[in-house]
């Protein structure tokens, strides 16, 4: 069995962004990029289920900027086998990114398709939904296990009420959340294989996908600030305050 | 302009998330309906939603336990008589929701936080760290809602029309096995009016639940807790504040041994009050907190609780 694990090159978690002067964006501009943690999640889990014999493959792909080859260098270097990167230059939206999951999954026919849950940047939580439903195959968000069961795969996701187990019959769409494992470092002989291990490079065209954005930004602004308060003395203080504000 | 909203499921009541997207859906400005799946009382309860002029109810065991295989097809074929298709960003809408998109060939705007316009929406993005003013092309909405931005609907008032409807039913490709639930007399994380919210320096388990629960009882208060101290163990996920984690917007946010990471602050920086304790007067958190008491939690807090 293959697993196809998508992963996005996104601002690095740890850089506070900041908003352009002109409302277009934010500035990405010498700004460090990383993978989204989920996807090095995703990235994790698809290698241990190859390292305990459950599957034989791991596919990583990248629809993003010709710099994405970083990211997938990064994948690599973690184990994966080999590489896709979908090269284009604007802005895709989770849509367009999942009818491109789509045509790879349907030549690469991969038993799970192992993506974050969301990408830290747009914060849209979508594309693996969106993936499974075009492919016609289950779901299964927010991944805090997943095991694989003869031609079935449960997997516990964390939901607002506490952890669901819902059993999917493979192939299936698989999304991480941050307690399904702690990637691995890549290192350094893995950093220099990878840059010999195989990765394809393709455009939204070869798959037929128009990626013509649904959804326009008009604008980009700063959120209100909230000004730094009061540093109170003591605990009496501390209860004077929060009587006054009607808690106790 | 008729908008359809798909309630959070609720046992046979009205989730508040619920009464949040329905004003969301209000605002573009047309009818709302409520798509209900469950019993025929869920449906009867969400009738008295002020504002909702009819509500379907689905009562298929297939759409009992929020398995998407099986919604998503149920609300796609109910979207064809409908302009706009909304949900709560719960982990229910969240997980649906994209699905049913994607089945209508339709770019989901998630996550919402004001209306703007008929097609324009303010949303976060970058965890909060910028407001994205969006508008949509599609010739349908598909949209989840952020809760705590929006007001909650009267709960009773209306009169609305109960129809049932049928769907799909099972697609046959997932099964729900159980749902580890977590039971608490607390108050609910994301419509609580305080919460007393512990980090990693609360050191374990035992330790948290020493420290932080007597507060929270003395304050009515509901419990949450920063990614570290999910992560190592001392409370379960669904305590968890944060960009991936809750987002909570209580009268007051009592942050206790959290040093203020973007990623969590937010989940709680709409509070209208933050209070924070902490050992180190340079914690970011500060930078957020209206009010901040430097010093051990370990003396503090026992101390004010006893002085409450
Ligand atoms: C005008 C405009 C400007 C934009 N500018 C920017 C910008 O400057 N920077 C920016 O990052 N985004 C930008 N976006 C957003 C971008 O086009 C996508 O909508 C968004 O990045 C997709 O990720 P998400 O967070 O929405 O997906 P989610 O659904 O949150 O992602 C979930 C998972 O899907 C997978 N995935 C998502 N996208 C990809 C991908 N491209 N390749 C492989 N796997 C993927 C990953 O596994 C990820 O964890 C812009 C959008 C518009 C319309
Ligand atoms: C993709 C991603 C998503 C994330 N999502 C979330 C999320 O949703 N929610 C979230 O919370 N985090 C999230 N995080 C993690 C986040 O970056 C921080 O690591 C986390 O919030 C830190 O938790 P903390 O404040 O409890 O711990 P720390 O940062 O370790 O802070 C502990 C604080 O306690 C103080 N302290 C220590 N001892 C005492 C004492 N005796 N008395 C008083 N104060 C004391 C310290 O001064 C320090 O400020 C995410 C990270 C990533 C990469």
């Amino acid at each position: 069995m293959k697993i196809l694990v998508p992963v996005k090159r996104v601002i690095d978690y740890n850089v506070k962004p900041r908003v352009k002067a002109d409302g277009s964006g934010v500035d990405l501009a010498n700004v460090k990029m990383s993978m989204n943690p989920f996807d090095e999640i995703a990235v994790e889990e698809a290698l241990r289920l190859r390292e305990s014999g459950a599957a034989t493959e791991v596919i990583a792909v990248s629809v993003g900027p010709a710099k994405a080859q970083e990211t997938l260098r990064t994948a690599l270097a973690m184990g994966a086998d080999r590489a896709i990167l979908v090269e284009t230059e604007d802005a895709v939206e989770p849509l367009a990114v999942a009818k491109i999951l789509k045509a790879i999954a349907a030549e690469e026919e991969p038993g799970i398709v192992m993506l974050g849950k969301q990408a830290i940047d747009d914060d849209s939580n979508q594309t693996g939904q969106m993936l499974a439903a075009l492919m016609d195959r289950p779901q299964g968000t927010f991944a805090s296990k997943v095991a694989i069961e003869g031609d079935h795969v449960s997997v516990t996701r964390e939901v607002d009420g506490g952890l669901e187990t819902v059993k999917l019959a493979l192939p299936a769409v698989v999304t991480t959340d941050l307690r399904l494992n702690e990637p691995r470092y890549a290192s350094l002989p893995n950093i220099m294989k990878a840059k010999s291990k195989p990765l394809a490079m393709k455009t939204p065209a070869d798959y037929g996908v128009d990626t013509a954005p649904r959804i326009t930004t008009t604008h980009v602004a700063e959120p209100p600030v909230r000004q730094a308060g009061e540093i109170v003395a003591d605990v009496d203080a501390l209860v004077a305050k929060l009587k006054a504000l009607g808690v106790a | 302009m008729t908008a359809l909203v798909f309630a959070e499921p609720h046992g046979d009541s009205v989730a508040d998330a619920t009464l949040a997207a329905v004003t969301a859906a209000s605002q573009l400005g047309g009818d709302v309906h409520v798509l209900v799946a469950g019993s025929d009382a869920a449906g009867q309860a969400h009738a008295g939603i002020a504002g909702v002029s009819k509500v379907l109810v689905a009562s298929d065991d297939a759409y009992a336990h929020g398995l998407a295989e099986n919604l998503a097809p149920l609300i796609a074929g109910l979207a064809d008589g409908y302009d706009a298709v909304l949900a709560p960003a719960t982990t229910t809408g969240k997980n649906v929701l994209p699905r049913v998109a994607a089945m209508l060939d339709v770019m989901q705007v998630s996550d919402i936080i004001n209306v703007e316009g008929p097609k324009t929406f303010k949303r976060p993005i970058y965890a909060g760290n910028a407001i994205a003013t969006v508008e949509s092309s599609d010739p349908k909405l598909v949209i989840t809602v952020r809760t705590t931005t929006f007001e909650k609907a009267a709960a009773e008032g209306g009169s609305a029309s109960v129809e049932t409807v049928a769907g799909p039913g099972s697609a046959g490709s997932s099964e729900f096995v159980g749902l580890d639930a977590v039971k608490s007399d607390r108050p609910e994380l994301t419509s609580a009016k305080i919460i007393v919210s512990g980090g990693r320096a609360l050191k374990d388990g035992e330790t948290f639940e020493q420290v932080i629960t007597p507060l929270a009882d003395k304050l009515g208060a509901a419990i949450g807790a920063s990614r570290a101290a999910v992560d190592a163990g001392y409370v379960p996920n669904d305590y968890q504040v944060g960009q991936t984690g809750k987002i909570v917007a209580p009268e007051v946010y009592i942050a206790i041994g959290i040093s203020g990471a973007i990623q969590h602050l937010a989940g709680m920086k709409d509070s209208k009050t933050i209070v924070a304790i902490n050992k180190d007067p340079d914690a970011p958190i500060f930078q957020v907190a209206d009010v901040g008491l430097v010093g051990d939690l370990f003396t503090v807090v026992p101390e004010l609780t006893s002085k409450l």
